[in-house]
């Protein structure tokens, strides 16, 4: 059971529940001090010892289940049941000790085993012959075959190959029956292949197919993906939340804490031996976020709307703008919606026209470039292709002369800005920085550094 | 009576559902989660973290741990710029300094036989140990519970309301149930107290801090179990009522509010139902004590508009079971 327990460990590791070594005693301890009579019990305790927070319970819990479901083995399936009376006919035959299909002694240990429909023995050899092809290093759903392969081979399929070549010739409808036995066998090991990889290759799929998505261009995703993508914001949210949300402290050297001073030095009469010096707190980001929301682009600025607002904890502070041909404010629609109605409600407000920067930095200037002070950074998003209208780089530069900083990112490549109706050269004139930013990779740097700028 | 000789030993409880009686005499209705993790937390003598909403019975957990156990309960509020001084020990310096004064009134004494100043040094070093001794630590609550001789509860109550720092400050107690002073060396805890953290999510807390602690997740209790927990916390409130409220408080949940009503409101309105000498919930008397209920004036309005279809269904619950 212990052995059991360990490879239940592995398999929460592939659930994306991180077990630590130290956590897995403790559940070894509590396990040995519950007993596994009870499954709820056993559920409840390794659900409090391994798991440490809502969504790593659930995902447990499911394992827990999956785990804990061992395939059952299969009946012999169809073909079988299709010729019921020969298959009865043939047991008859064998039932009786010298008849003309007793071939039992010459027959491999799987053969017997399959012939005799011993349903716990199979599934015991099943098991050992699993361990023996140590199943639960499979990682890929590319190993799939070959653990398959490995497995049938430990089980002894050679000898049963034999086995059957032998007892067609002698005895016809026993080598169907034996035949429709081997199917079946093969199915079941199949199926415990497939669950293997559920429960123990789930992490290394799932970083595998993260890291392509990572440098997906996030203008071209296919429907599947945008599902995956959005749960990749969410992580990389996470982990931008993780990094700087920690408290922000500086020690503000020269200004003297004077009460904490004579407090801690109390002991010498007062005597400062240890001085206190004055923390500060260090601001929070402001964001202000310009977003064109037009036909390529659209994609991108969602997620990276979605991203930045997913990072209440790190930012102050953020006022969020959807343009194309012209601009609204859309903040209070991203905070009081779900992320997928927010986005529709934004497209429908404004989405899919034709670009007009000009136009909608007219529309910002009028509205909310007050918006805009010298502690806030401001980003904007969009391919600065204005389709030929005046492009107005003034109002850039006047918001440029407001802010802290001006990020501009651009989901195309450098070599197609100045191109076209791309006005970028002209705009970047008056940006802190510009950055291509088309895959969820270079959205999680730019986001980043626009969180780091304030540490 | 087989309990009672249990609780005098402060031995763990020898099963779950030992554990689930004992907080039943206290008054807490446990699920089968929270009995296992106050089960387990007293066999691997590991500390419980627990979360969930605000008031689903998380402090009160600890508490009925405490009264059930017939120990000390040890309180410590966590809150932002809580540091070592506050939570851990503080030397009263006060009395520091009086020593001081008292020192230099008797230096004369104490160095009388001393000819040389290596001498009266070496005189003067047994005093010093006497500065930073025992007399002089102030214990604050972490200190306190390890200092229990009989062991205690020791409640640390809104962990996530504290700074990053603090929890670091923790990790040791947790761990290892013992406490470095740099002056005196290692306190280690006459009998390990039971510990309860809670923490209502408000920031995530440090994979360290997670690590050494047992994970319980109380979220808003099934309908029967909360009906045992009015039952047991508002004395002479009637089947049907009971039913109906608790009933209707599930439908108030289903709606999307600011703050959803917890156990503690439940709790909170039974009794005001019971004042009011209500048998059944009715309409009027729901709108008009919604605000027991709800603690915001948009969550009130949202809900205005159902109260009459929701007291309906509550009413039929009460008549079906």
């Amino acid at each position: 059971m212990r052995e059991e327990l360990h490879r239940f460990f592995r398999a929460a590791r592939g659930a994306g529940v991180r077990v630590s070594p130290a956590e897995s005693i403790d559940a070894m301890k509590a396990v040995a001090d519950v007993g596994f009579s009870d499954r709820n019990i056993l559920r409840d305790t390794l659900l409090l010892t391994l798991a440490k927070s809502q969504e790593e319970k659930q995902a447990l819990g499911e394992c827990f289940d999956l785990f804990f479901s061992h395939p059952e083995v299969k009946e012999e399936t169809a073909p079988e049941d299709a010729h019921e009376g020969t298959g009865a006919e043939s047991a008859a035959s064998e039932s009786q000790p010298g008849g003309p299909g007793a071939p039992a002694p010459q027959m491999g240990e799987l053969a017997q085993m399959l012939m005799s429909r011993d349903r716990n023995a199979i599934a015991a050899a099943m098991a050992n012959a699993a361990s023996a092809a140590s199943l639960s290093d499979i990682r890929y759903f590319t190993q799939r075959g070959i653990f398959s392969t490995r497995i049938l081979d430990n089980l002894g399929i050679e000898r049963l190959r034999d086995d059957l070549d032998a007892l067609t010739a002698t005895n016809p409808a026993a080598a169907e029956r034996l035949a429709a036995a081997l199917q079946a066998l093969r199915e079941n090991v199949r199926d415990a292949v497939s669950q293997a990889l559920l429960l123990y290759g789930r992490e290394e799929s799932e970083n595998l197919r993260n890291e392509i998505l990572r440098n997906a261009p996030l203008a071209r995703l296919e429907r599947r993906q945008v599902e995956q993508m959005k749960a990749l914001i969410r992580a990389i949210a996470r982990r931008l939340r993780e990094r700087y949300s920690k408290p922000r402290k500086r020690q503000r050297r020269g200004h003297l804490d004077t009460r904490r001073t004579l407090r801690r030095n109390a002991a010498w009469g007062g005597v400062p031996f240890l001085t206190s010096w004055k923390r500060r707190h260090r601001d929070r980001p402001k964001i202000v976020a310009i977003c064109d929301v037009s036909g390529s682009v659209a994609q991108v600025s969602d997620f990276f709307l979605l991203l930045i607002h997913s990072l209440h904890e790190v930012v102050d502070d953020v006022r969020s703008f959807a343009f194309s041909g012209h601009l609204i404010e859309v903040s209070d629609i991203l905070d009081t919606k779900s992320p997928e109605a927010a986005m529709s409600e934004i497209m429908s407000k404004v989405g899919f026209g034709s670009s007009d920067y000009g136009g909608s930095l007219v529309d910002f200037e009028k509205g909310w470039i007050r918006t805009v002070t010298p502690k806030t950074t401001v980003v904007v998003l969009g391919d600065a292709r204005t389709n030929n209208l005046d492009p107005r780089a003034d109002i850039l530069r006047t918001i440029s002369e407001r802010s802290k900083r001006l990020v501009w990112l651009n989901p195309e490549g450098r070599m197609a800005w100045g191109w076209g109706d791309s006005e970028m050269p002209r705009y970047a004139a008056f940006c802190s920085v510009v950055r291509q930013c088309a895959t969820a990779r270079q959205l999680e740097r730019a986001v980043s550094d626009i969180a780091a700028t304030y540490r | 009576m087989e309990r009672k000789t249990v609780t005098n030993n402060n031995l763990p409880a020898d099963s779950i559902e030992a554990v689930t009686r004992g907080l039943a005499s206290a008054g807490y209705i446990a699920s089968r989660q929270i009995a296992t993790a106050i089960y387990l937390a007293e066999r691997i003598e590991k500390p419980i973290l627990v979360e969930g909403p605000a008031g689903v019975g998380k402090t009160e957990l600890a508490k009925a741990l405490a009264a059930w156990r017939g120990l000390k309960m040890i309180r410590m509020q966590c809150y932002e710029g809580l540091d070592e001084a506050k939570a851990l020990y503080e030397w009263k310096y006060a009395k520091q300094l009086l020593y001081t004064q008292i020192l230099k009134d008797k230096l004369g004494e104490v160095l009388g036989g001393a000819d040389t100043l290596a001498a009266a040094l070496d005189k003067l070093h047994d005093f010093g140990d006497v500065f930073f001794s025992k007399e002089f630590v102030e214990p604050r609550p972490l200190l306190q519970a390890l200092e229990q001789p009989k062991g205690c509860v020791l409640l640390v109550d809104e962990i996530d309301k504290s700074d990053a720092e603090f929890e670091s400050l923790l990790l040791e107690i947790l761990s290892d149930y013992q406490v470095s002073i740099p002056e005196l060396g290692t306190v280690v805890a006459v009998v390990k107290p039971t510990v309860i953290l809670t923490s209502n999510g408000e920031r995530d807390l440090s994979d360290a801090l997670k690590r050494r602690c047992l994970h319980l997740h109380i979220g808003f209790p099934e309908q029967k179990l909360e009906e045992r927990i009015v039952e047991s916390r508002v004395p002479g409130i009637s089947q049907t009522l009971r039913t109906q409220i608790v009933g209707f408080i599930n439908q108030v949940r289903t709606l999307d509010l600011k703050k959803l009503p917890s156990v503690s409101e439940t709790i909170d309105w039974a009794r005001v139902l019971v004042l009011l000498q209500s048998t059944e919930l009715d309409h009027e008397t729901v709108k008009e004590t919604l605000n027991v209920l709800l603690k915001y004036e948009a969550d009130i309005e949202t809900t205005m508009p159902q109260v009459t279809t929701f007291v309906a269904r509550a009413g039929r619950q009460g008549v079906f079971g």
